[in-house]
């Protein structure tokens, strides 16, 4: 039945080819082709190559459409004579199909929140937003030493309901630029200040956690028209004490045994620390640049294992709303530091957390904030 | 130059078949089917048959990856071949080889060769037996010009001539090393690499069966007569890429096409006996059908032929265990 | 941070440090393609498209195409490390290296120890290995063995792009000549990968699956095959550590005996001839260091002593498997060590 009609089928470009795209046909159906013809060019990850006919007919069918990926020997096109009916056609293409196993299909990667990069004064910073910004004034995320984006996982997608939220990774951080200049909270506010008139952005409910705190703190004071309330979690620059093993080990250790221990001071339940997460953290620290990054911010933050900078009398006299997160069992920043600051500056305490309260308190501290900056 | 008969019609289907066997791979390794890779011959099928025409089963020649025309050119069987491409237990090689390596010793041919200069030692040998063996035989080492510039073949270049062995070096020079082109990658010329080793230099457009005839017969029969080694320089063209699914964009577009177009050895050959006379077209036009339905047949039986069993996993590592 | 294959990730590698250092300098046969032909330059990248596009932005100085001539071009590279670059050459297929070996073994290898520590080799010979391919006995071989058995050598062994990326980086840094083994059935296997520069130090295991019952010690594509048997294992309450050791030299031998202390059983996955490869070598070292740790005999996923077969039914049954790995673990698993009487 089928013996004129040739079945054109995904060729087999080189030793390493099992799937190929049909990137175009180079025929419309109806044309009359011979043998060598060049029929469609087709698509590798190494090469796109023309594919000549390797019989002679008409071009009946083009059973896949341009664009295509598909495992090689997949059906594409159909040469048969004028007299074979379509009927015939369609018959045979059933049957090849219903003989043909392409192996496994491909899953669709998971739609991820979007990360891009913003230039500022020369520093690529790679930002992740979300929400459409019903309630006017955006909400920016300042994370600490050693963290990024991920910092503020649970913390981003809970806001966004009602804000328009913008988390980025500070210099020598994720996925920004590694250069850090002279690693201090003052010189960070002057990026995250460029950033948000990058952005366009009148201003921001800012929300820091800790050296992401000292951050902020620098921000409301060279630039308060920015900063339109702040929120701090477990802040750096309003005492004295941090606990160094923690600065110390964070640089220092590059294995997954070594480096579990000192990641364990962040939270009050260990387990939270996963093998993913350490992981990911020993995989930050190989990039180029980050440990000497990391370095130049411990010396100019933390000199001789002290807080180097006070910002107390700062948040003291900021003159818009502002409130300080803190969790009890933090093992890093101590939450006494937060002892004495004027009653208008709200300080809530979490019995269970440790430096880290939007993660092991994420329900608590979402409700808290999103009531703060409605 | 007196050409027997015999010689003609076998000669032109030698061609044929290299070129019917070729561009059926072509047309098979994209259906997915042949596994590994395969690399063709076509364009060089008067290198291989002109020079083989001089050679009896009991001369020895060595080839290359390219290594399909060769052998047929020495008379291996299409369907083994066939079935060796395809991985089958009746392939000449059972299917342990496949394309880069198919062998069949007891025709003197001692392998197509998946590495680059790998042939020209063991024709030193193999021409070493001969002489040793006073079999009054030859020894041919077929290599590229890529493999030209593999010190293994320049060593050897120089042992055949110290050892003055019965060995002749057929440089295929289809102008390409892989996707290199030989005018960047060949220093100097192989006439004075020749000559730098003291041999003899034969040169002859490979496009042509009878130029290849006539100059590979005068340097087998130095290399016979006992006066050492010669190199026969063939100037000639590939057809497809270096393997199949190369996109040869290293070559200028039109290339190609004017190779076929001018230089078909087997559109050469059928044009020059019908004006002299020395074959009739019918009996060519019989060949071609032969051969078309000999590669059919070839394909048919290598796909319904059995593969190897598990037991063959472990066969012939050794003669003896 | 993107996903990326083993090919794009090993191309994105050598393009960041040909751009950091101007003394890395790529050579081989075909790395670009193209020259001396009449059609377009920078053809090929590479046999397998690893390094396409270098050419075109490093130019011919830098990106050099070879003639077939591996004695020559490797011992070049040698030498040209030996005196102020920092070449990364190709091999093509490692099988290749029976026709270079001399330069490898004799020279590179050699020259810091001979001349008295006065010399730095920092050489990168970049070669594709494994079965997998219907590629038959001549360029199917995994010969990491045969370089971890030469002193003075360093031999990388990547299980994923991530691993290559950072891996290849740290082998163009290194002071050293590295083999770095890529397998070419990976080339089309994708993860996220960074995409700024990044190094994995040398001789520092990876843990890839972490369990109680079961020590799997795997190399190169192996690893990928042990995670899945560890993954089906867990199903039925075998629970594996998955040891990529990532460099066989310098091997991370305590993190091995370490795991080894923990689980009391290993198996040990290697895609090479089985006779004195890395499996044998692991074996060894545990036998020796861990006696007292063994609650069952160890174990080898290894290929037959045979060259790798060209037929895909023989070449399947030549290969480490998951379902090999499994049935080793499980049999390994399983054993008891008779009470003595």
């Amino acid at each position: 039945m089928s013996s004129n009609i040739t079945p054109i089928t995904m060729p087999k470009f080189g030793l390493a080819m099992t799937e190929g795209k049909l990137a175009s046909w180079s025929l419309p159906v109806g044309t009359e082709v011979s043998a060598g013809d060049e029929l469609a060019d087709i698509e590798t990850s190494k090469i796109t190559n023309g594919y000549e006919s390797p019989a002679a007919g008409i071009l009946r069918r083009q059973v896949i459409p341009e664009g295509e990926t598909i495992p090689v020997g997949t059906l594409i096109g159909i040469l048969a004579d004028a007299d074979v009916s379509d009927v015939e056609i369609d018959s045979f293409i059933k049957n090849f199909n219903d003989n043909f196993s392409s192996g496994e299909t491909k899953d669709k990667a998971s739609e991820e929140t979007p990360r891009r990069i913003v230039e500022v004064d020369d520093l690529r910073i790679s930002i992740q937003e979300s929400g459409n910004g019903n309630e006017g004034t955006a909400v920016l995320l300042i994370h600490g030493f050693g963290g990024d984006v991920s910092n503020w996982m649970l913390t981003q997608s809970a806001l966004s309901s009602s804000h328009h939220v913008i988390a980025f990774d500070l210099p020598g951080h994720g996925e920004s630029t590694k250069q850090v200049g002279d690693g201090s909270p003052e010189g960070f506010a002057k990026t995250v200040e460029s950033l948000i008139k990058i952005l366009d952005l009148p201003n921001v409910h800012v929300i820091g956690h800790s050296l992401g705190g000292a951050i902020a703190l620098e921000l409301a004071k060279s630039s308060p028209e920015l900063v339109k309330t702040l929120t701090l979690i477990a802040p750096a620059g309003l005492g004295q004490d941090i606990n160094m093993n923690f600065i110390n080990g964070f640089i220092e250790a590059d294995r997954r045994k070594t480096l579990e221990p000192v990641l364990q001071y962040l939270v009050h339940d260990k387990n939270l620390i996963s093998r993913q997460m350490v992981e990911g953290i020993i995989r930050y620290k190989r990039l180029d640049g980050v440990i000497n990054g990391l370095k130049t911010i411990a010396s100019a933050s933390f000199p001789e294992g002290k807080q180097a900078v006070s910002l107390r009398s700062t948040l003291e006299k900021f003159d818009k709303p502002s409130q300080i997160l803190w969790g009890e069992q933090d093992e890093i920043l101590s939450a006494k530091d937060a002892d004495g600051l004027p009653s208008t500056i709200a300080v809530t305490r979490y019995p269970d957390a440790g430096h880290m309260p939007q993660l092991e308190q994420a329900a608590a501290v979402n409700a808290i904030i999103s009531s703060f900056i409605a | 130059m007196q050409i027997s008969r015999d010689i003609l019609t076998r000669s032109y289907r030698s061609m044929r078949t290299i070129r019917d066997f070729e561009e059926r791979l072509h047309v098979e390794f994209a259906t997915g089917e042949i596994p590994g890779f395969v690399h063709l011959y076509c364009g060089e099928e008067a290198s291989g048959v002109g020079v083989c025409a001089h050679l009896t089963d009991t001369d020895t020649i060595a080839s290359t990856h390219r290594g399909h025309g060769h052998c047929i050119a020495k008379g291996v069987a299409v369907e083994g071949m066939m079935a060796e491409i395809y991985g089958r237990q009746t392939g000449v090689c059972h299917g342990k080889g496949g394309s880069m390596h198919i062998a069949d010793l007891s025709l003197g041919m001692l392998g197509a060769n998946g590495i680059v200069g790998g042939g020209p030692p063991l024709i030193c040998g193999a021409a070493l037996s001969h002489k040793l063996l006073k079999d009054n035989n030859v020894a041919i080492a077929f290599y590229g010009d890529g493999a030209s510039n593999e010190g293994s073949t320049l060593e050897s270049l120089n042992l055949a001539t110290v050892w003055q062995l019965p060995a002749v070096f057929v440089v295929e020079d289809n102008g390409y090393g892989e996707a290199t082109g030989a005018s960047y990658a060949c220093a100097g010329t192989q006439k004075d690499r020749a000559a730098g080793f003291g041999m003899p230099y034969f040169e002859c457009d490979g496009t042509d069966f009878f130029a290849v005839y006539k100059t590979a017969g005068e340097a087998i029969a130095h290399a016979r007569s006992g006066k050492g080694p010669a190199m026969l320089h063939v100037h000639l063209s590939r057809w497809y890429g270096h393997f199949e699914g190369d996109a040869m964009s290293y070559r200028a577009d039109g290339e190609v096409a004017k190779q076929r177009a001018e230089h078909d050895c087997l559109v050469n050959f059928r044009k020059y006996v019908s004006e002299v006379s020395l074959l009739e077209t019918s009996v060519l036009d019989e060949i071609d059908a032969d051969v078309k339905s000999e590669i059919d047949a070839a394909v048919i039986a290598a796909k319904a032929a059995p593969l190897p069993e598990d037991a063959d996993l472990m066969r012939d590592v050794y003669v003896s265990y | 941070m993107s996903k990326k294959s083993f090919r794009q990730a090993i191309n994105e590698a050598l393009r960041q440090e040909m751009r950091r250092d101007p003394r890395v300098i790529l050579m081989g046969e075909d790395v670009a393609g193209g020259r001396g032909g009449t059609g377009v330059k920078d053809a090929w990248g590479g046999v397998l498209g690893v390094t396409k596009g270098l050419q075109t932005e490093f130019g011919e100085d830098r990106v050099l195409d070879t003639p077939i001539s591996e004695a020559s071009y490797i011992g070049a590279a040698a030498g040209a490390a030996a005196t102020g670059l920092r070449p990364v050459a190709e091999l093509m297929f490692v099988d290749f290296v029976g026709c270079c070996l001399d330069q490898i073994m004799n020279q590179a290898a050699k020259f810091r120890y001979m001349f008295g520590g006065k010399a730095r080799t920092p050489l990168v010979i970049r070669a594709m290995y494994g079965a997998g391919f219907n590629a038959a006995a001549q360029h199917s071989q995994a010969l990491y063995p045969l370089f971890t058995h030469i002193p003075g050598l360093k031999v990388v062994v990547p299980s994923s792009p991530y691993e290559a990326k950072g891996l290849l980086i740290e082998a163009i840094r290194d002071d050293d000549p590295v083999i770095f083994l890529e397998n070419k059935v990976m080339y089309d296997d994708e993860e996220d990968v960074p995409d700024e520069p990044y190094t994995i130090p040398f001789g520092e295991a990876n843990l890839t699956r972490e369990g109680d019952d079961v020590t799997i010690v795997a190399f190169g594509r192996m690893v990928n095959f042990a995670n899945q048997a560890a993954d089906r294992l867990e199903k039925d309450g075998i629970s594996c550590t998955v040891i990529d050791p990532r460099t066989t030299s310098p091997l991370d031998t305590g993190t091995i005996l370490d795991c080894v202390a923990d689980t009391g059983r290993l198996v040990i996955v290697d895609e090479s001839s089985p006779r004195c490869n890395l499996a044998t070598d692991v074996a060894a070292l545990v036998a020796e260091e861990a006696f007292d740790a063994l609650k069952a005999p160890i174990r080898r996923v290894v290929p037959p002593h045979t060259p790798v077969p060209f037929s895909t039914v023989l070449e399947n049954l030549y290969m480490p498997s998951v379902e090999k790995i499994e049935a080793a673990v499980r049999s390994v698993a399983a054993y008891h060590v008779k009470e003595e009487a």
